[in-house]
Protein backbone atom coordinates (compact mmCIF):
# COMPACT_ATOMS: atom_id res chain seq x y z
CA UNK A 1 0.00 0.00 0.00
CA UNK A 2 1.36 3.45 -0.86
CA UNK A 3 1.25 6.26 1.69
CA UNK A 4 -2.30 6.99 2.88
CA UNK A 5 -3.09 10.14 4.86
CA UNK A 6 -6.11 10.42 7.17
CA UNK A 7 -7.41 13.39 9.09
CA UNK A 8 -10.01 12.84 11.84
CA UNK A 9 -11.67 16.09 12.86
CA UNK A 10 -14.36 17.18 15.25
CA UNK A 11 -14.52 18.97 18.56
CA UNK A 12 -12.66 18.28 21.77
CA UNK A 13 -14.37 15.47 23.69
CA UNK A 14 -15.51 13.39 20.71
CA UNK A 15 -12.56 11.07 21.20
CA UNK A 16 -10.91 11.70 17.85
CA UNK A 17 -7.38 11.92 19.18
CA UNK A 18 -7.83 8.54 20.82
CA UNK A 19 -9.39 7.22 17.61
CA UNK A 20 -6.29 8.35 15.70
CA UNK A 21 -4.04 6.60 18.21
CA UNK A 22 -6.06 3.37 17.92
CA UNK A 23 -5.90 3.56 14.13
CA UNK A 24 -2.13 4.05 14.29
CA UNK A 25 -1.81 1.11 16.67
CA UNK A 26 -3.94 -1.12 14.45
CA UNK A 27 -1.67 -0.31 11.50
CA UNK A 28 1.73 -0.41 13.18
CA UNK A 29 1.35 -3.00 15.93
CA UNK A 30 -1.14 -5.45 14.39
CA UNK A 31 -0.87 -4.97 10.61
CA UNK A 32 2.93 -4.49 10.65
CA UNK A 33 2.75 -1.29 8.64
CA UNK A 34 4.42 2.02 9.29
CA UNK A 35 2.30 4.68 10.97
CA UNK A 36 2.68 8.12 12.47
CA UNK A 37 0.02 9.97 14.41
CA UNK A 38 -0.08 13.59 15.46
CA UNK A 39 -2.78 15.89 16.72
CA UNK A 40 -3.79 19.46 17.33
CA UNK A 41 -2.04 20.73 20.39
CA UNK A 42 -2.51 23.68 22.70
CA UNK A 43 -5.44 26.09 22.75
CA UNK A 44 -6.98 24.73 19.52
CA UNK A 45 -7.32 21.26 21.07
CA UNK A 46 -9.66 22.56 23.78
CA UNK A 47 -12.96 23.24 22.06
CA UNK A 48 -13.41 24.57 18.58
CA UNK A 49 -12.21 22.31 15.84
CA UNK A 50 -9.62 19.71 16.77
CA UNK A 51 -7.95 17.09 14.66
CA UNK A 52 -5.92 13.92 14.78
CA UNK A 53 -3.77 12.93 11.82
CA UNK A 54 -2.62 9.46 10.88
CA UNK A 55 -0.31 8.47 8.04
CA UNK A 56 -0.12 4.78 7.15
CA UNK A 57 2.33 3.26 4.67
CA UNK A 58 4.20 0.09 3.77
CA UNK A 59 7.43 2.07 3.66
CA UNK A 60 9.07 4.27 6.33
CA UNK A 61 7.28 7.62 6.59
CA UNK A 62 9.40 10.71 6.04
CA UNK A 63 7.36 13.94 6.39
CA UNK A 64 5.17 13.17 9.42
CA UNK A 65 2.32 15.64 8.86
CA UNK A 66 -0.67 15.29 6.56
CA UNK A 67 -0.17 17.35 3.39
CA UNK A 68 -3.13 16.39 1.16
CA UNK A 69 -5.45 14.05 3.02
CA UNK A 70 -6.72 10.95 1.21
CA UNK A 71 -9.48 10.60 3.78
CA UNK A 72 -11.22 12.97 6.16
CA UNK A 73 -13.69 12.40 8.94
CA UNK A 74 -15.71 15.40 10.14
CA UNK A 75 -17.77 15.04 13.28
CA UNK A 76 -18.80 18.73 13.42
CA UNK A 77 -19.72 21.40 10.88
CA UNK A 78 -16.97 23.67 12.24
CA UNK A 79 -14.27 21.06 11.70
CA UNK A 80 -15.60 20.32 8.21
CA UNK A 81 -15.44 24.02 7.32
CA UNK A 82 -11.97 24.39 8.78
CA UNK A 83 -10.28 21.35 7.26
CA UNK A 84 -12.14 20.48 4.03
CA UNK A 85 -9.60 22.37 1.91
CA UNK A 86 -6.93 19.91 3.10
CA UNK A 87 -8.75 16.92 1.57
CA UNK A 88 -7.73 15.85 -1.94
CA UNK A 89 -10.48 16.46 -4.48
CA UNK A 90 -10.78 12.71 -5.13
CA UNK A 91 -10.33 11.92 -1.43
CA UNK A 92 -12.92 10.15 0.70
CA UNK A 93 -15.11 12.23 3.03
CA UNK A 94 -17.01 10.75 5.98
CA UNK A 95 -19.28 12.97 8.05
CA UNK A 96 -21.61 12.60 10.98
CA UNK A 97 -24.83 13.59 9.23
CA UNK A 98 -26.43 14.91 12.42
CA UNK A 99 -23.70 17.50 13.01
CA UNK A 100 -22.49 18.18 9.47
CA UNK A 101 -25.38 19.47 7.42
CA UNK A 102 -23.71 21.62 4.78
CA UNK A 103 -21.35 19.75 2.47
CA UNK A 104 -20.17 21.28 -0.79
CA UNK A 105 -20.40 19.18 -3.96
CA UNK A 106 -17.12 17.40 -4.68
CA UNK A 107 -15.54 14.84 -7.03
CA UNK A 108 -14.63 12.29 -4.37
CA UNK A 109 -17.20 10.21 -2.52
CA UNK A 110 -19.14 11.66 0.41
CA UNK A 111 -20.36 9.26 3.06
CA UNK A 112 -22.88 10.87 5.38
CA UNK A 113 -23.58 8.57 8.30
CA UNK A 114 -25.46 8.81 11.58
CA UNK A 115 -22.31 7.92 13.49
CA UNK A 116 -23.39 9.30 16.86
CA UNK A 117 -26.91 7.91 16.51
CA UNK A 118 -25.56 4.46 15.65
CA UNK A 119 -23.38 4.66 18.75
CA UNK A 120 -26.31 5.57 20.98
CA UNK A 121 -28.92 3.26 19.51
CA UNK A 122 -26.96 0.22 18.35
CA UNK A 123 -23.99 0.12 20.73
CA UNK A 124 -25.64 1.69 23.75
CA UNK A 125 -23.78 4.97 24.31
CA UNK A 126 -23.04 8.12 22.33
CA UNK A 127 -19.51 8.12 23.72
CA UNK A 128 -18.45 5.28 21.37
CA UNK A 129 -19.20 7.32 18.24
CA UNK A 130 -15.43 7.50 17.69
CA UNK A 131 -15.27 3.70 17.56
CA UNK A 132 -18.28 3.57 15.21
CA UNK A 133 -16.25 5.93 13.01
CA UNK A 134 -13.25 3.62 13.13
CA UNK A 135 -15.42 0.74 11.93
CA UNK A 136 -16.64 2.94 9.09
CA UNK A 137 -13.07 3.99 8.23
CA UNK A 138 -11.99 0.35 7.93
CA UNK A 139 -14.92 -0.42 5.62
CA UNK A 140 -14.48 2.68 3.48
CA UNK A 141 -10.69 2.72 3.11
CA UNK A 142 -9.33 -0.79 3.91
CA UNK A 143 -6.37 1.07 5.32
CA UNK A 144 -6.14 -1.45 8.16
CA UNK A 145 -7.69 -4.88 8.57
CA UNK A 146 -10.84 -5.27 10.66
CA UNK A 147 -8.99 -7.84 12.79
CA UNK A 148 -6.19 -5.38 13.59
CA UNK A 149 -8.69 -2.64 14.35
CA UNK A 150 -10.57 -4.92 16.75
CA UNK A 151 -7.38 -5.75 18.63
CA UNK A 152 -6.35 -2.11 18.87
CA UNK A 153 -9.79 -1.09 20.18
CA UNK A 154 -9.75 -3.89 22.75
CA UNK A 155 -6.30 -2.78 23.97
CA UNK A 156 -7.65 0.65 24.79
CA UNK A 157 -11.23 -0.18 25.89
CA UNK A 158 -11.64 0.33 29.64
CA UNK A 159 -12.48 -2.88 31.48
CA UNK A 160 -16.20 -3.63 31.24
CA UNK A 161 -16.71 -1.75 27.98
CA UNK A 162 -15.13 -4.28 25.62
CA UNK A 163 -18.41 -5.62 24.32
CA UNK A 164 -19.89 -2.15 23.72
CA UNK A 165 -16.78 -1.05 21.85
CA UNK A 166 -16.68 -4.15 19.66
CA UNK A 167 -20.37 -3.71 18.91
CA UNK A 168 -19.74 -0.07 17.98
CA UNK A 169 -16.91 -1.08 15.66
CA UNK A 170 -18.98 -3.74 13.91
CA UNK A 171 -22.04 -1.54 13.55
CA UNK A 172 -19.93 1.22 12.02
CA UNK A 173 -18.23 -1.27 9.72
CA UNK A 174 -21.46 -2.89 8.51
CA UNK A 175 -23.36 0.35 8.01
CA UNK A 176 -20.47 1.85 6.06
CA UNK A 177 -20.04 -1.23 3.90
CA UNK A 178 -23.68 -1.07 2.91
CA UNK A 179 -23.52 2.65 2.19
CA UNK A 180 -20.27 2.26 0.24
CA UNK A 181 -21.96 -0.23 -2.13
CA UNK A 182 -24.82 2.18 -2.78
CA UNK A 183 -22.70 5.30 -3.24
CA UNK A 184 -20.17 3.65 -5.53
CA UNK A 185 -23.02 2.33 -7.69
CA UNK A 186 -24.54 5.82 -7.87
CA UNK A 187 -21.18 7.31 -8.82
CA UNK A 188 -20.87 4.81 -11.70
CA UNK A 189 -24.17 5.98 -13.19
CA UNK B 1 17.93 -13.11 23.31
CA UNK B 2 16.65 -9.58 23.39
CA UNK B 3 13.06 -9.23 24.47
CA UNK B 4 11.12 -6.53 22.69
CA UNK B 5 7.65 -5.19 22.89
CA UNK B 6 6.26 -3.05 20.15
CA UNK B 7 4.60 0.10 21.42
CA UNK B 8 3.02 3.05 19.67
CA UNK B 9 4.00 6.14 21.64
CA UNK B 10 4.94 9.81 21.66
CA UNK B 11 8.54 10.96 21.48
CA UNK B 12 8.32 12.31 25.02
CA UNK B 13 7.15 8.90 26.27
CA UNK B 14 9.97 7.20 24.35
CA UNK B 15 12.43 9.53 26.09
CA UNK B 16 11.18 8.37 29.50
CA UNK B 17 11.33 4.70 28.42
CA UNK B 18 14.90 5.21 27.23
CA UNK B 19 15.91 7.05 30.39
CA UNK B 20 14.52 4.30 32.62
CA UNK B 21 16.25 1.61 30.54
CA UNK B 22 19.49 3.53 30.97
CA UNK B 23 19.03 3.59 34.75
CA UNK B 24 17.30 6.90 35.49
CA UNK B 25 16.46 7.10 39.19
CA UNK B 26 16.00 10.83 39.79
CA UNK B 27 14.04 13.52 38.00
CA UNK B 28 13.67 17.12 39.14
CA UNK B 29 11.88 19.60 36.98
CA UNK B 30 9.35 22.30 36.43
CA UNK B 31 6.77 21.37 33.79
CA UNK B 32 6.71 23.38 30.60
CA UNK B 33 5.07 22.91 27.22
CA UNK B 34 5.98 20.97 25.06
CA UNK B 35 8.10 18.82 27.39
CA UNK B 36 5.48 18.26 30.11
CA UNK B 37 4.72 14.61 29.29
CA UNK B 38 8.29 13.76 30.30
CA UNK B 39 7.69 15.14 33.80
CA UNK B 40 4.27 13.49 34.04
CA UNK B 41 5.58 10.06 33.05
CA UNK B 42 8.60 10.32 35.35
CA UNK B 43 6.26 11.25 38.22
CA UNK B 44 4.22 8.15 37.48
CA UNK B 45 7.01 5.68 36.79
CA UNK B 46 10.00 6.56 38.98
CA UNK B 47 8.41 5.90 42.39
CA UNK B 48 7.49 2.39 41.18
CA UNK B 49 11.11 1.46 40.50
CA UNK B 50 12.67 2.94 43.62
CA UNK B 51 13.37 6.30 42.03
CA UNK B 52 12.36 9.82 42.99
CA UNK B 53 10.49 12.59 41.21
CA UNK B 54 10.48 16.15 42.52
CA UNK B 55 8.64 19.09 41.07
CA UNK B 56 10.84 22.00 42.07
CA UNK B 57 9.96 25.65 42.48
CA UNK B 58 11.61 26.57 39.18
CA UNK B 59 14.05 25.44 36.50
CA UNK B 60 17.12 26.82 38.28
CA UNK B 61 16.42 24.75 41.37
CA UNK B 62 15.58 21.70 39.22
CA UNK B 63 18.99 21.81 37.61
CA UNK B 64 20.59 22.18 41.05
CA UNK B 65 18.73 19.13 42.34
CA UNK B 66 19.81 17.11 39.30
CA UNK B 67 23.47 17.96 39.97
CA UNK B 68 23.09 17.02 43.65
CA UNK B 69 21.49 13.69 42.78
CA UNK B 70 24.23 12.99 40.26
CA UNK B 71 26.92 13.50 42.91
CA UNK B 72 24.94 11.25 45.24
CA UNK B 73 25.41 8.48 42.68
CA UNK B 74 22.16 8.19 40.75
CA UNK B 75 21.37 8.79 37.10
CA UNK B 76 19.51 12.05 36.97
CA UNK B 77 17.60 14.02 34.38
CA UNK B 78 15.46 17.08 33.86
CA UNK B 79 13.37 18.25 30.90
CA UNK B 80 12.32 21.69 29.81
CA UNK B 81 11.73 24.00 26.87
CA UNK B 82 13.04 27.40 25.70
CA UNK B 83 12.26 29.74 28.62
CA UNK B 84 13.17 27.02 31.13
CA UNK B 85 16.32 26.15 29.23
CA UNK B 86 17.42 29.76 29.56
CA UNK B 87 16.96 29.56 33.32
CA UNK B 88 18.96 26.36 33.52
CA UNK B 89 22.03 27.87 31.91
CA UNK B 90 23.77 29.01 35.10
CA UNK B 91 23.62 25.60 36.74
CA UNK B 92 24.35 23.91 33.44
CA UNK B 93 27.69 25.72 33.45
CA UNK B 94 28.22 24.55 37.01
CA UNK B 95 27.43 20.94 36.04
CA UNK B 96 29.88 21.17 33.19
CA UNK B 97 32.65 22.63 35.37
CA UNK B 98 32.23 20.29 38.36
CA UNK B 99 31.83 17.43 35.85
CA UNK B 100 28.46 16.15 37.05
CA UNK B 101 27.04 13.56 34.64
CA UNK B 102 23.39 14.38 33.89
CA UNK B 103 20.89 14.60 31.05
CA UNK B 104 18.92 17.72 30.18
CA UNK B 105 16.11 17.36 27.64
CA UNK B 106 15.17 20.56 25.84
CA UNK B 107 12.05 20.10 23.73
CA UNK B 108 12.52 23.11 21.48
CA UNK B 109 9.58 25.42 20.88
CA UNK B 110 9.37 28.66 19.02
CA UNK B 111 11.11 31.64 20.68
CA UNK B 112 12.51 34.09 21.63
CA UNK B 113 11.09 34.60 25.14
CA UNK B 114 7.74 32.79 25.55
CA UNK B 115 7.38 32.77 21.74
CA UNK B 116 4.89 30.27 20.34
CA UNK B 117 4.62 27.86 23.27
CA UNK B 118 2.96 24.97 21.44
CA UNK B 119 4.85 25.21 18.15
CA UNK B 120 8.09 23.56 17.06
CA UNK B 121 11.43 25.27 16.51
CA UNK B 122 15.13 24.45 16.40
CA UNK B 123 16.30 27.79 17.66
CA UNK B 124 18.15 26.69 20.80
CA UNK B 125 20.91 24.76 19.05
CA UNK B 126 23.56 27.46 19.55
CA UNK B 127 22.31 28.14 23.08
CA UNK B 128 22.73 24.44 23.86
CA UNK B 129 26.44 24.83 23.19
CA UNK B 130 27.09 28.42 24.20
CA UNK B 131 24.19 29.38 26.49
CA UNK B 132 26.20 29.33 29.68
CA UNK B 133 29.22 31.55 30.08
CA UNK B 134 32.80 30.42 29.85
CA UNK B 135 34.47 27.67 27.84
CA UNK B 136 32.87 24.43 28.83
CA UNK B 137 32.52 20.88 27.55
CA UNK B 138 29.03 19.77 26.63
CA UNK B 139 27.45 17.20 24.28
CA UNK B 140 24.23 17.86 22.36
CA UNK B 141 22.22 15.09 20.66
CA UNK B 142 19.27 15.56 18.32
CA UNK B 143 16.54 12.94 17.62
CA UNK B 144 14.61 12.79 14.32
CA UNK B 145 12.04 10.09 15.14
CA UNK B 146 10.33 8.51 18.13
CA UNK B 147 12.74 5.58 17.82
CA UNK B 148 15.74 7.88 17.84
CA UNK B 149 14.34 9.77 20.84
CA UNK B 150 14.40 6.43 22.70
CA UNK B 151 17.86 5.45 21.49
CA UNK B 152 19.50 8.86 21.88
CA UNK B 153 18.19 9.22 25.44
CA UNK B 154 20.01 6.01 26.32
CA UNK B 155 23.07 7.28 24.45
CA UNK B 156 22.85 10.57 26.39
CA UNK B 157 23.20 8.72 29.69
CA UNK B 158 26.09 6.62 28.36
CA UNK B 159 27.99 9.66 27.14
CA UNK B 160 27.29 11.71 30.25
CA UNK B 161 28.79 8.98 32.45
CA UNK B 162 31.69 8.14 30.18
CA UNK B 163 32.83 11.74 29.88
CA UNK B 164 31.38 13.26 33.09
CA UNK B 165 29.50 15.93 31.16
CA UNK B 166 25.96 17.21 30.98
CA UNK B 167 24.36 15.91 27.79
CA UNK B 168 21.57 17.91 26.17
CA UNK B 169 18.90 16.07 24.20
CA UNK B 170 17.74 18.78 21.78
CA UNK B 171 14.38 17.46 20.60
CA UNK B 172 11.66 19.54 18.99
CA UNK B 173 7.90 19.70 19.49
CA UNK B 174 7.14 17.62 16.39
CA UNK B 175 9.29 14.66 17.44
CA UNK B 176 8.21 15.01 21.09
CA UNK B 177 4.49 14.81 20.33
CA UNK B 178 4.18 12.56 17.32
CA UNK B 179 3.46 8.88 17.84
CA UNK B 180 5.28 6.04 16.09
CA UNK B 181 5.79 2.39 16.89
CA UNK B 182 9.06 1.51 18.61
CA UNK B 183 10.60 -1.59 20.08
CA UNK B 184 11.22 -1.28 23.78
CA UNK B 185 14.02 -3.58 24.87
CA UNK B 186 13.85 -5.09 28.31
CA UNK B 187 17.32 -6.62 28.43
CA UNK B 188 19.32 -3.40 28.61
CA UNK B 189 21.76 -3.09 31.47
CA UNK B 190 21.75 0.27 33.24
CA UNK B 191 24.64 2.56 32.36
CA UNK B 192 27.48 2.15 34.85
CA UNK B 193 29.45 4.93 36.49
CA UNK B 194 33.18 4.61 36.88
CA UNK B 195 34.01 4.87 40.59
CA UNK B 196 37.40 5.37 42.18
CA UNK B 197 39.34 2.39 43.44
CA UNK B 198 41.30 4.63 45.81
CA UNK B 199 40.63 4.75 49.54
CA UNK B 200 39.05 7.77 51.22
CA UNK B 201 41.91 10.11 52.06
CA UNK B 202 43.81 9.19 48.89
CA UNK B 203 40.98 10.15 46.54
CA UNK B 204 41.15 13.38 44.55
CA UNK B 205 37.89 14.37 42.80
CA UNK B 206 39.67 15.94 39.80
CA UNK B 207 42.67 13.67 39.57
CA UNK B 208 44.16 14.06 36.09
CA UNK B 209 46.93 11.50 36.46
CA UNK B 210 45.05 8.51 35.05
CA UNK B 211 43.29 9.94 32.04
CA UNK B 212 41.11 12.78 30.91
CA UNK B 213 38.01 11.72 32.85
CA UNK B 214 38.57 11.33 36.60
CA UNK B 215 36.67 8.49 38.34
CA UNK B 216 34.05 9.63 40.84
CA UNK B 217 33.20 8.90 44.46
CA UNK B 218 29.70 8.76 45.86
CA UNK B 219 28.56 11.25 48.50
CA UNK B 220 27.90 9.29 51.65
CA UNK B 221 30.40 6.50 50.99
CA UNK B 222 33.02 7.92 53.31
CA UNK B 223 34.85 10.03 50.73
CA UNK B 224 35.20 13.66 51.77
CA UNK B 225 35.92 16.09 48.99
CA UNK B 226 35.22 19.63 47.90
CA UNK B 227 33.62 20.75 44.70
CA UNK B 228 33.18 24.31 43.48
CA UNK B 229 32.26 26.45 40.52
CA UNK B 230 35.46 28.40 41.07
CA UNK B 231 38.56 27.41 39.14
CA UNK B 232 39.83 24.39 41.07
CA UNK B 233 42.82 22.12 41.53
CA UNK B 234 42.80 18.31 41.40
CA UNK B 235 41.55 18.19 45.01
CA UNK B 236 38.58 20.34 44.13
CA UNK B 237 39.70 23.45 46.06
CA UNK B 238 39.68 26.94 44.56
CA UNK B 239 42.88 28.04 42.90
CA UNK B 240 44.02 31.08 40.95
CA UNK B 241 47.26 29.45 39.85
CA UNK B 242 47.50 30.12 36.08
CA UNK B 243 49.31 26.83 35.37
CA UNK B 244 46.70 24.75 37.21
CA UNK B 245 43.89 26.83 35.67
CA UNK B 246 45.11 26.27 32.13
CA UNK B 247 45.70 22.58 32.81
CA UNK B 248 42.09 22.16 33.89
CA UNK B 249 40.78 24.10 30.88
CA UNK B 250 42.90 21.94 28.58
CA UNK B 251 41.67 18.71 30.13
CA UNK B 252 38.01 19.77 29.91
CA UNK B 253 38.48 20.54 26.22
CA UNK B 254 40.51 17.42 25.51
CA UNK B 255 38.13 14.96 27.14
CA UNK B 256 35.70 15.79 24.32
CA UNK B 257 38.04 16.80 21.47
CA UNK B 258 40.27 13.73 21.83
CA UNK B 259 37.27 11.39 21.88
CA UNK B 260 35.36 12.64 18.86
CA UNK B 261 35.31 9.17 17.30
CA UNK B 262 33.46 7.82 20.33
CA UNK B 263 31.04 10.74 20.51
CA UNK B 264 30.19 12.02 17.04
CA UNK B 265 27.49 10.21 15.14
CA UNK B 266 26.01 11.15 11.77
CA UNK B 267 23.48 9.35 9.57
CA UNK B 268 23.75 9.68 5.80
CA UNK B 269 21.32 8.72 3.04
CA UNK B 270 22.08 8.47 -0.68
CA UNK B 271 25.33 10.36 -0.25
CA UNK B 272 27.51 7.98 -2.30
CA UNK B 273 26.81 9.64 -5.66
CA UNK B 274 25.16 12.84 -4.40
CA UNK B 275 25.70 16.14 -6.18
CA UNK B 276 23.65 18.03 -3.63
CA UNK B 277 23.92 17.34 0.08
CA UNK B 278 21.07 18.41 2.33
CA UNK B 279 22.07 19.02 5.95
CA UNK B 280 19.10 18.79 8.32
CA UNK B 281 18.45 17.57 11.84
CA UNK B 282 15.49 16.74 14.10
CA UNK B 283 12.06 16.90 12.50
CA UNK B 284 13.49 18.97 9.62
CA UNK B 285 15.41 15.84 8.60
CA UNK B 286 12.03 14.21 7.90
CA UNK B 287 11.09 17.01 5.52
CA UNK B 288 14.54 16.80 3.96
CA UNK B 289 14.14 13.05 3.44
CA UNK B 290 10.90 13.63 1.54
CA UNK B 291 12.69 16.32 -0.50
CA UNK B 292 15.66 14.14 -1.52
CA UNK B 293 13.37 11.25 -2.52
CA UNK B 294 11.39 13.67 -4.69
CA UNK B 295 14.60 15.18 -6.11
CA UNK B 296 15.90 11.71 -7.06
CA UNK B 297 12.64 10.94 -8.85
CA UNK B 298 13.21 14.17 -10.80
CA UNK B 299 16.68 12.99 -11.76
CA UNK B 300 18.63 15.16 -9.32
CA UNK B 301 21.25 13.27 -7.32
CA UNK B 302 20.48 14.51 -3.82
CA UNK B 303 21.66 13.03 -0.54
CA UNK B 304 21.01 13.75 3.12
CA UNK B 305 23.29 14.27 6.11
CA UNK B 306 21.58 14.02 9.49
CA UNK B 307 23.78 14.75 12.50
CA UNK B 308 22.74 12.87 15.63
CA UNK B 309 25.44 14.81 17.46
CA UNK B 310 25.07 18.56 17.00
CA UNK B 311 27.90 19.29 19.47
CA UNK B 312 30.69 18.49 19.14
CA UNK B 313 29.93 19.44 15.55
CA UNK B 314 30.71 16.71 12.98
CA UNK B 315 33.41 18.76 11.25
CA UNK B 316 35.26 15.96 9.46
CA UNK B 317 32.30 14.49 7.64
CA UNK B 318 31.09 17.89 6.45
CA UNK B 319 34.55 18.78 5.15
CA UNK B 320 34.79 15.39 3.44
CA UNK B 321 31.47 15.77 1.61
CA UNK B 322 32.15 19.43 0.75
CA UNK B 323 34.98 18.09 -1.45
CA UNK B 324 32.61 15.71 -3.25
CA UNK B 325 29.34 17.59 -3.84
CA UNK B 326 28.47 20.63 -5.92
CA UNK B 327 26.30 22.21 -3.26
CA UNK B 328 25.01 21.98 0.28
CA UNK B 329 21.46 22.88 1.28
CA UNK B 330 21.08 23.62 5.00
CA UNK B 331 17.52 23.53 6.35
CA UNK B 332 16.65 24.43 9.92
CA UNK B 333 13.66 25.74 11.87
CA UNK B 334 15.39 28.95 12.93
CA UNK B 335 16.81 32.02 11.24
CA UNK B 336 20.16 30.35 10.54
CA UNK B 337 22.29 28.80 13.29
CA UNK B 338 24.03 25.49 12.51
CA UNK B 339 24.55 26.83 8.98
CA UNK B 340 27.56 28.78 10.23
CA UNK B 341 29.21 25.58 11.42
CA UNK B 342 28.45 23.88 8.11
CA UNK B 343 29.83 26.85 6.19
CA UNK B 344 32.98 26.89 8.32
CA UNK B 345 33.64 23.22 7.65
CA UNK B 346 32.94 23.48 3.92
CA UNK B 347 36.06 25.65 3.43
CA UNK B 348 34.38 27.26 0.43
CA UNK B 349 34.55 24.02 -1.57
CA UNK B 350 30.88 23.95 -2.61
CA UNK B 351 27.92 26.24 -3.11
CA UNK B 352 25.73 26.86 -0.05
CA UNK B 353 21.95 27.34 -0.16
CA UNK B 354 19.64 27.66 2.82
CA UNK B 355 16.08 27.19 4.03
CA UNK B 356 15.38 29.03 7.27
CA UNK B 357 11.92 29.22 8.76
CA UNK B 358 10.89 30.28 12.28
CA UNK B 359 7.12 30.69 12.06
CA UNK B 360 6.16 27.75 14.28
CA UNK B 361 5.58 25.35 11.37
CA UNK B 362 7.55 22.37 10.23
CA UNK B 363 9.44 23.20 7.02
CA UNK B 364 7.59 21.75 4.03
CA UNK B 365 9.56 19.38 1.76
CA UNK B 366 8.78 21.58 -1.29
CA UNK B 367 10.87 24.43 0.12
CA UNK B 368 13.89 22.16 0.44
CA UNK B 369 13.22 20.58 -2.96
CA UNK B 370 13.19 24.03 -4.59
CA UNK B 371 16.63 24.79 -3.16
CA UNK B 372 17.96 21.40 -4.32
CA UNK B 373 16.77 22.21 -7.84
CA UNK B 374 18.32 25.70 -7.70
CA UNK B 375 21.59 24.16 -6.56
CA UNK B 376 22.02 22.14 -9.78
CA UNK B 377 20.84 24.83 -12.19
Amino acid sequence: MPKYELRLSGSGGQGLILAGIMLGEAASIYDNKEATQSQSYGPEARGGASRSEVIISDKPIDFPKVRQADFMLSMTQESYDKYISGLREEGVLLTDSFFVTKVKPRTGPVYSMDLTKIAAEKAGKKIVANVVSLGAIVALTNVVSLEAMKKAVLDRAPSGTEEMNLKALEEGYNAALELKGKILQEMKK
Amino acid sequence: MKMVKNKFMQGNAACVEGAISAGLKFYAGYPITPSTEIAELCAEKLPKIGGRFIQMEDEIASMGAVIGASFAGVMSMTATSGPGFSLKQENLGYASFVEAPCVVVNVMRSGPSTGLPTSPAQSDVMQAKWGTHGDHPIIVLCPDSVKSMYELTIRAFELSEEFRVPVILAADEVIAHMREAIEIRDDLKPVQRRYTTKKPGEFKPYDDSEGLVPPMAKFGDGYRFNTTGLMHDTEGFPTSDPVKSQKLQDRLRDKIEKNLEKIVSVKTYNMDDAEVAVFAYGSTARSAMAAIVEARSNGVKAGLIVPETLWPFPEKIISMYAEKVKAFVVAEMNMGQMVYEVERCMHGKAKLLTVFQANGELIKPELILNRIKEAVK
